[in-house]
C-alpha cells in the first residue's frame, strides 16, 4: 500500500466533513423550498414525493436521470479542473456549444467511417473545439493578463450566437425551415444502454473521465504541478514550473471537458444541433463543481443530484402543478448555503469583537 | 512633563509575549529611535500606540492624561500620525485626494463637493513649512518611493499630528532619498513635532536620533541618549542572541561551479538592481553575500536560480543541464520569502517535498508518481532534521516557521544540488532552529557542496562564510576573505564604502 | 449598403435610447460595486427578479411607479445577500453571483406561474408610457428621439453626470474608490471598508433593479421567463468597456444598445449581416478592447478580494 494510514484518515475526515456540509446545505435548501411550496398553497411532501418518483420511480426514470447526469459531469469536471489551477472557468456553456458544433459537423459531413472510428473522431473533434475555446481564454490570461472570468463570460455569448448563426444558415437542415441541423450519421451515434431511454454509453465515458481526471490530479506529476500553480504561483515559479503554460493547459483541458459535454449530448441523445439547445449545462457546471467541492468524484454525485432534481421536476409539475423552475431555486439555495458555511465562524468572531 | 509615556505595556499573542512591560518616554521636539532586530516587538508596540492593537496591560499617557485608543481614528484625533513601512496610499488617486481621503473636506456645510482647491492650498503651505517637495496634482503611482513617503508624512501633518511614527522609513529608500528624509525629519523636530522611528539599522539611529530605546525579544533592553552611546554598545543591546560561532573545518579547494562576469539584472520596475557583478563560487565553500535589504541581493539570487532574466553580462554554472526541469533540480534554493515562494501551505509535507522531484526516478515517472517513496523520504527527513510533525501527510500550514524551513532545507539538500542558494535562511526562526540550519549548511559545505549564503544578518554571514561579498546599490563593495573580515569593515561596506577606500583609509 | 442606411432613421435612434436605458442602469450599478472592489456576476438574476417584482408591484398597487419602487427594493435586497456572502463571510464572489443567477431565473419563473396562474402569466400590468416634453418633442428628428421617451430614460441619462460627480468630486466617491483599490489604506484613515462596500453593493443592486423593472414596466408591460436575456452580462462587459467611468458607461451602453436595435430592425429589413453577429458585437468588442489594453490596467486593484481586519 503506497498511502499511509495517516493519509487515509486525513482524507476520510476531509471527505466526511465536506460531504456532511453538502448534505446539510441540500437539506436546508429543500426546507426553504418547502416553505415556498407551502406559501404557494401546495403540500411539500406530495411535491417532493413526486419529484423522487420522477427521478427514480422506474428504470425509465433512472435512465433519464442518468442521461441528464452525463453532460453535467463533464461541465462540472471542466469547472472543477480549472479551479484546481485557481482559474474560474465561467465559459463551460460556450465551450459546450463549440464542442457540439464540431461533433455535429463531423457526425453529419464525414461519412463512410465504421462506427467506433466515427464516434472517436466526433469525440476528438468535440474535445478539440472545446479546448480551443477554453484555450483562447487561457491564452488571453497568460499572454495579456486578462481575467478569465471576464473573458469566458464574453466567449460564452460569442459561441452561442455563432452556433445559432450556423444552424440557421450554413449547416441548417435543408430546406432550412427549422433552426436545426440534420441528424448525425448512425455510425457516429453512441450505443444506447437502456432501451427506449436517452441513456447512452456517454454516462460511462463521463464517469471514466472523472476517474481519469482524479488520477491526473492526484497521481501524476502534471497534477501535482497544476495544483501547485493553483495554490501558490510563487512556489510554482521557484520550483521551475512554467506557470503560464500550465494556466493555458488547464484552461484548454477544462474547455475540452466542457466540449465533451456538448459532444455526448449530440451524438448520445439529441443527434442534431438546435438553436440554444443547452438548458444551461455549462452554468450548472459551476454549481456542480462547487457542490462537489472541486473533487472529480464529488462532481459525479453532485451532477447526479442536479440531474435528479431536473428530471424529477417534470413529474412534480404533472402531479402537483408546481412549476419545474422550482428546482433552480433549490440548486441556487444549495450553493448559497454552502457559501454560508462560514456564517458560524463569522458570528463567533462578531460576538468576540462585541465582547472585547 | 513628557509628551508621551507608555508604561509597562504588555501584549501577548498566542504562543509569544510580543511586548513585556515595555516603557517608552517621548519628549516634545525629540527624534526618538526604536531599535531592535526583526521580531523584537517594535511594530507591535507602535501598533498599540496607533490603536491597531490594544495592550493587555499597562497604560498610555499623553501629556500626563491617560488615553485609550480603540482604532486608528482615535489615535489620529489625539494627534498621532503613522507612516507604515508599506505605504497606505491609493496609487490611482492624486496626492491631494490621498491626503484628504476620509476627511470631510467639502465646499460648504450643504455643498458636498470636494474642496480640492482649499486642500491643495493647505498642502502647499505645509509642504513649504517643512521642506517637503510635493506635487499635489500628481497621481501617486507615478511618484518615486521617496515622494510617496513624503505624501504619507503630509497626510499625518494635514491631520495635525504632533507625534509622527515612522516604521522602517529607510528600508525602501535609495541613499539620496534617505538624506532628504533625514533633513525633513530634522525640520519637523525643530518646529516642535516629535518623532518615533522604528529601525534595525545602527548607523541611521546614530546619525538621526536624539535618544534611542532598544527592544530585544519584546523586552526593553535600554533607553539612552545617542550622544552617550557607541555603536557597539547599541549593537550589544540589540543582539540578544550571540551567534554561536560554529567551528569551521578548513576549506578544501574545489572546482569552480558558478562564474559571473559583468552581470547586470533588472528588478520588477525595470531599474538596474544588479550592477556589473563579477565573482565566482567553488565547490566546498560558502560564499556570503551581505548587504542591507534591497541592494540587489534578491535579484541576483533570482537570476542565478533561473526565475529572472539577465540584462547583460555572463552567468555560467558549470555542468548544468539544458532541460528546464533538470536545471531547477540542479540548483537548490532556500527562498527568501518562505510563504510566497518556498512552500505551498495547504499541501501536505510530502507534496511540498515532491515539488521538484516528482516524475523523476525513483519518485515515479511522468505518468505516475510513486507516492510511497516520496512519503518515505519525507518521513526520513522528518527524523533526520528533527522536524516537529506527526507525519508526511499533515498540512504544511500546521507547522511552525522553523519547522517549515527545515522541510525546505531538507528538500533542497535532498536534490544534492550542484549549487545551493540560501537566502535569509534563518529569518524569523528561533535560536535553536537557526543554529540547526547553520550546522546543516556547514556540513553540506564540508561534504563539498557550493553554497551561496545571502543574508542581511552580519553575524550570520561572518560566522558561516568562507568569502564575503558586500552589495550596495547593486554593486559589489568588495570581496573579502572571512578570516580577514571584521564587523566594522563589513558595516562600512554595507553603508556604501568600498573595500578599496577602507584599505586606503587604513594605510593613511 | 443601402438597406443598412435605410434602417438608420428616427425610429432606430429612439429604439436605441430605449434599449440603452436598462443596460445603463445595470452598468452604472456594476461600476459602483466594482469600484468598491466587489464583483457581482449576479446582475442578470437581480434584474430578472426586479422585472418580476416590478410587475407584481404595479399590478397590486395599480401604479407603475410603485412597481418600479418594489423592483428597486428587491434589487437592493438581493444585492444585500451577495454583500453578506462575499463581504462578511468572505466567500467566493463569482459563485455567489452564479447562485443568484440560478435563483433569479428559477424563482421568477416559479412565482409568475404561482401568482398570476399558468394561463395568465403574461398579464399586462400598469406600465410607463412615453412622455412628450412640451415643444421640444416637436423638433423634427431630434424631438421624437430625445423628447418622446419614458421618464425613466431621462432618469438614467441624468444619473450619468450625477454618478460622475459623486464618484470623482465628493468624499464618498473617494471612499468608494479607496476601498476598491486599497482597503487597508482606507482603514488607516478611519474609513470602514466593509460598510462602504456594503453600501456600494446594495446601491448597485438597486440600480440593477431599476433596470430590470424598466424592462418589464417600460418595454414589455408584462413578465416573461428569462426576459433579461443576457443584459446583466452585457452590463458586465459595458463596465469594462467604460473603464469604470459613468460617462464611459453611457457611450458603451449606447453602442451596445444601438447594436441591439440594429439587430431587431436588421432582421425585419432583411439586412445582409446575420443578426447573430450584431448580438455578438458587444462581447467581441469588449474582448478586443481587453486584448489591446491588456490586463495590467484592469480596473480596481482589490476587486474580488475580501477584506479582513489586521
Amino acid at each position: 500500500m503506497s498511502v499511509g494510514p495517516d493519509a487515509i484518515r486525513t482524507r476520510a475526515i476531509k471527505v466526511a466533513k465536506s460531504t456532511s456540509l453538502s448534505l446539510t446545505a441540500i437539506g436546508l435548501a429543500l426546507l426553504v423550498s418547502a416553505v415556498l411550496i407551502l406559501l404557494a398553497g401546495f403540500n411539500p411532501l406530495i411535491a417532493y414525493a413526486a419529484l423522487l418518483k420522477g427521478a427514480f420511480g422506474d428504470s425509465f426514470a433512472i435512465g433519464n436521470t442518468l442521461a441528464r447526469t452525463t453532460p453535467l459531469i463533464f461541465t462540472g469536471l471542466a469547472v472543477a479542473f480549472a479551479f484546481r489551477c485557481n482559474l474560474l472557468n465561467i465559459g463551460a456553456e460556450g465551450q459546450l456549444y463549440a464542442g457540439a458544433l464540431a461533433s455535429v459537423v463531423v457526425g453529419i459531413f464525414v461519412t463512410g467511417l465504421p462506427t467506433p472510428l466515427h464516434i472517436m473522431l466526433a469525440i476528438a473533434a468535440g474535445f478539440a473545439a472545446g479546448a480551443m475555446w477554453g484555450g483562447l481564454a487561457g491564452l488571453m490570461k497568460s499572454q495579456r493578463g486578462i481575467n478569465e472570468i471576464v473573458s469566458t463570460i464574453m466567449l460564452n455569448f460569442v459561441a452561442i450566437f455563432f452556433v445559432s448563426y450556423m444552424v440557421q444558415g450554413p449547416i441548417a437542415e435543408p430546406p432550412g425551415f427549422f433552426h436545426q441541423t440534420a441528424q448525425v450519421a448512425t455510425t457516429a451515434r453512441l450505443p444506447i444502454i437502456a432501451p427506449k431511454s436517452d441513456l447512452s454509453i456517454g454516462i460511462l465515458i463521463a464517469v471514466g473521465c472523472a476517474i481519469f481526471i482524479a488520477y491526473l490530479l492526484w497521481r501524476t506529476p502534471f497534477g501535482l504541478r497544476l495544483r501547485t500553480v493553483g495554490r501558490s504561483e510563487g512556489a510554482a515559479r521557484f520550483a521551475g514550473i512554467p506557470v503560464n503554460r500550465f494556466m493555458f493547459g488547464a484552461m484548454s483541458i477544462s474547455g475540452g471537458l466542457a466540449g465533451l459535454a456538448g459532444t455526448v449530448e449530440i451524438i448520445g441523445s439529441q443527434y442534431r444541433l438546435l438553436d440554444f439547445f443547452s438548458p444551461g449545462y455549462g452554468f450548472d457546471g459551476i454549481a456542480v463543481a462547487f457542490l462537489g467541492r472541486s473533487d472529480p468524484i464529488g462532481v459525479i454525485f453532485a451532477a447526479f443530484l442536479f440531474a435528479a432534481l431536473r428530471i424529477g421536476a417534470n413529474q412534480m409539475q404533472r402531479t402537483t402543478g408546481l412549476p419545474t423552475s422550482l428546482v433552480l431555486v433549490i440548486q441556487g439555495t444549495v450553493i448559497l448555503f454552502i457559501l454560508g458555511a462560514g456564517i458560524l465562524q463569522w458570528y463567533r468572531q462578531r460576538q468576540q469583537e462585541k465582547g472585547a | 512633563m513628557s509628551l508621551l509615556r507608555m508604561e509597562e505595556i504588555t501584549k501577548r499573542f498566542p504562543g509569544v509575549v510580543a511586548n513585556d512591560q515595555v516603557d517608552l518616554v517621548l519628549e516634545e521636539g525629540e527624534i526618538h529611535a526604536l531599535l531592535g532586530e526583526n521580531g523584537s516587538g517594535k511594530s507591535t508596540l507602535m501598533n498599540m500606540l496607533y490603536g491597531i492593537y490594544r495592550p493587555d496591560a499597562g497604560r498610555i499617557l499623553l501629556r500626563d492624561k491617560e488615553v485609550q485608543f480603540s482604532s486608528p481614528t482615535d489615535a489620529i484625533s489625539a494627534g498621532i500620525g503613522m507612516v507604515h513601512q508599506h505605504f497606505m496610499l491609493v496609487p490611482t488617486m492624486t496626492v491631494t485626494e490621498n491626503v484628504i481621503l476620509g476627511l470631510k473636506e467639502q465646499k460648504g456645510r450643504w455643498n458636498p463637493l470636494l474642496d480640492t482647491r482649499g486642500a491643495e492650498k493647505r498642502i502647499n503651505a505645509l509642504a513649504e513649512q517643512y521642506g517637503l517637495d510635493i506635487e499635489p496634482n500628481a497621481r501617486v503611482w507615478q511618484l518615486p518611493v521617496g515622494a510617496q513617503q513624503r505624501v504619507e508624512i503630509l497626510k499625518s501633518l494635514y491631520r495635525n499630528a504632533e507625534i509622527l511614527v515612522l516604521d522602517e522609513p529607510t528600508a525602501v529608500l535609495a541613499p539620496k532619498e534617505v538624506e532628504h528624509l533625514i533633513e525633513v525629519l530634522r525640520n519637523l523636530a525643530r518646529s516642535g513635532k516629535s518623532i518615533i522611528f522604528i529601525s534595525h539599522k545602527l548607523n541611521e539611529v546614530i546619525q538621526l536620533a536624539d535618544r534611542v530605546s532598544v527592544l530585544r525579544n519584546g523586552v526593553l533592553s535600554g533607553q539612552v541618549d545617542v550622544a552617550d552611546a557607541t555603536a557597539s554598545q547599541l549593537a550589544e543591546m540589540m543582539v540578544g542572541r550571540q551567534v554561536e560561532t560554529p567551528k569551521k573545518k578548513p576549506r578544501k579547494s574545489g572546482e569552480t561551479i558558478l562564474t559571473t562576469a559583468n552581470l547586470v539584472v533588472k528588478d520588477d520596475r525595470s531599474l538596474i538592481a544588479v550592477d556589473d557583478l563579477t565573482f565566482d563560487l567553488a565547490k566546498g565553500e560558502i560564499f556570503g553575500v551581505a548587504g542591507v535589504d534591497g541592494n540587489g541581493q534578491k535579484e541576483l539570487t533570482e537570476a542565478i536560480a533561473g526565475v529572472r532574466s539577465i540584462e547583460s553580462g555572463n552567468l555560467e554554472i558549470s555542468g548544468l543541464s539544458k532541460s528546464r526541469g533538470k536545471r531547477f533540480r540542479e540548483i537548490g534554493h532556500v527562498t527568501e520569502d518562505r510563504h510566497q515562494t518556498g512552500v505551498v501551505l495547504p499541501f501536505s509535507l510530502w507534496e511540498n517535498y515532491a515539488l521538484k522531484v516528482c516524475g523523476t526516478p525513483p519518485y515515479g515517472n511522468w505518468l505516475n508518481m510513486n507516492t510511497g517513496v516520496m512519503q518515505e523520504q519525507t518521513r526520513a527527513a522528518i527524523d533526520q532534521f528533527s522536524i516537529k510533525a506527526t507525519g508526511p501527510d499533515v498540512a504544511m500550514s500546521t507547522l511552525s516557521g522553523g519547522n517549515q524551513q527545515k522541510v525546505v532545507l531538507a528538500r533542497e539538500l535532498a536534490l544534492d544540488p550542484k549549487l545551493l542558494l540560501a537566502a535569509q535562511p534563518t529569518r524569523g526562526l528561533d535560536v535553536g532552529a537557526a543554529e540547526y540550519v547553520h550546522e546543516r549548511l556547514l556540513s553540506a559545505r564540508d561534504s563539498g557542496m557550493a553554497i551561496m549564503l545571502i543574508s542581511t544578518e552580519l553575524e550570520e554571514v561572518l560566522a558561516l562564510s568562507d568569502r564575503i561579498m558586500v552589495m550596495y546599490e547593486g554593486k559589489s563593495m568588495g570581496l573579502v576573505d572571512a578570516s580577514q573580515a571584521s564587523r566594522e569593515m563589513l558595516g562600512l561596506m554595507m553603508a556604501g564604502v568600498s573595500l578599496e577606500n577602507i584599505e586606503n583609509g587604513m594605510s593613511q | 449598403m443601402e438597406a443598412f442606411f435605410s434602417v438608420l432613421d428616427a425610429d432606430f435612434f429612439s429604439a436605441t435610447l430605449r434599449l440603452t436605458t436598462p443596460l445603463l442602469f445595470a452598468t452604472l450599478g456594476g461600476i459602483l460595486n466594482e469600484r468598491a472592489g466587489v464583483i457581482n456576476i449576479g446582475l442578470e438574476g437581480t434584474m430578472l427578479m426586479a422585472a418580476l417584482i416590478g410587475v407584481f408591484g404595479a399590478w397590486f398597487s395599480g401604479s407603475a411607479w410603485f412597481g418600479l419602487f418594489t423592483g428597486i427594493l428587491i434589487g437592493g435586497l438581493i444585492a444585500w445577500i451577495h454583500a453578506f456572502v462575499s463581504i462578511s463571510l468572505k466567500a467566493n464572489q463569482i459563485v455567489s453571483g452564479a447562485a443568484i443567477n440560478l435563483i433569479g431565473v428559477g424563482l421568477s419563473s416559479f412565482l409568475i406561474r404561482i401568482v398570476f396562474g399558468l394561463k395568465d402569466q403574461q398579464r399586462v400590468v400598469p406600465h410607463f408610457e412615453p412622455v412628450s416634453v412640451p415643444y421640444l418633442s416637436d423638433i423634427p428628428l431630434i424631438g421624437p428621439i430625445l423628447f418622446q421617451q419614458h421618464s425613466l430614460v431621462y432618469v438614467a441619462l441624468l444619473l450619468v453626470p450625477i454618478m460622475w460627480v459623486i464618484l470623482f468630486r465628493t468624499r464618498w466617491g473617494l471612499m468608494i474608490t479607496s476601498v476598491g483599490e486599497h482597503p487597508e489604506a482606507s482603514a488607516t484613515v478611519g474609513i470602514n471598508p466593509l460598510r462602504t462596500r456594503y453600501i456600494a453593493v446594495i446601491l448597485s443592486g438597486a440600480l440593477a433593479g431599476a433596470g430590470g423593472a424598466f424592462l418589464s414596466l417600460g418595454q414589455l408591460h408584462f413578465f416573461q421567463d428569462e426576459m433579461v436575456a443576457g443584459r446583466g452580462f452585457i452590463a458586465l462587459a459595458a463596465v469594462i468597456f467604460a473603464r469604470w467611468n459613468p460617462v464611459g458607461a453611457l457611450i458603451a451602453c449606447l453602442i451596445f444598445g444601438g447594436a441591439d436595435a440594429l439587430q431587431f430592425r436588421g432582421q425585419a429589413a432583411g439586412l445582409a449581416v446575420p443578426h447573430q453577429f450584431m448580438l455578438m458585437f458587444p462581447y467581441v468588442l469588449t474582448l478586443a478592447i481587453l486584448v489591446v489594453v491588456g490586463g495590467k490596467s484592469q480596473g480596481p486593484a482589490a476587486i474580488g478580494q475580501p477584506y479582513s481586519k489586521g
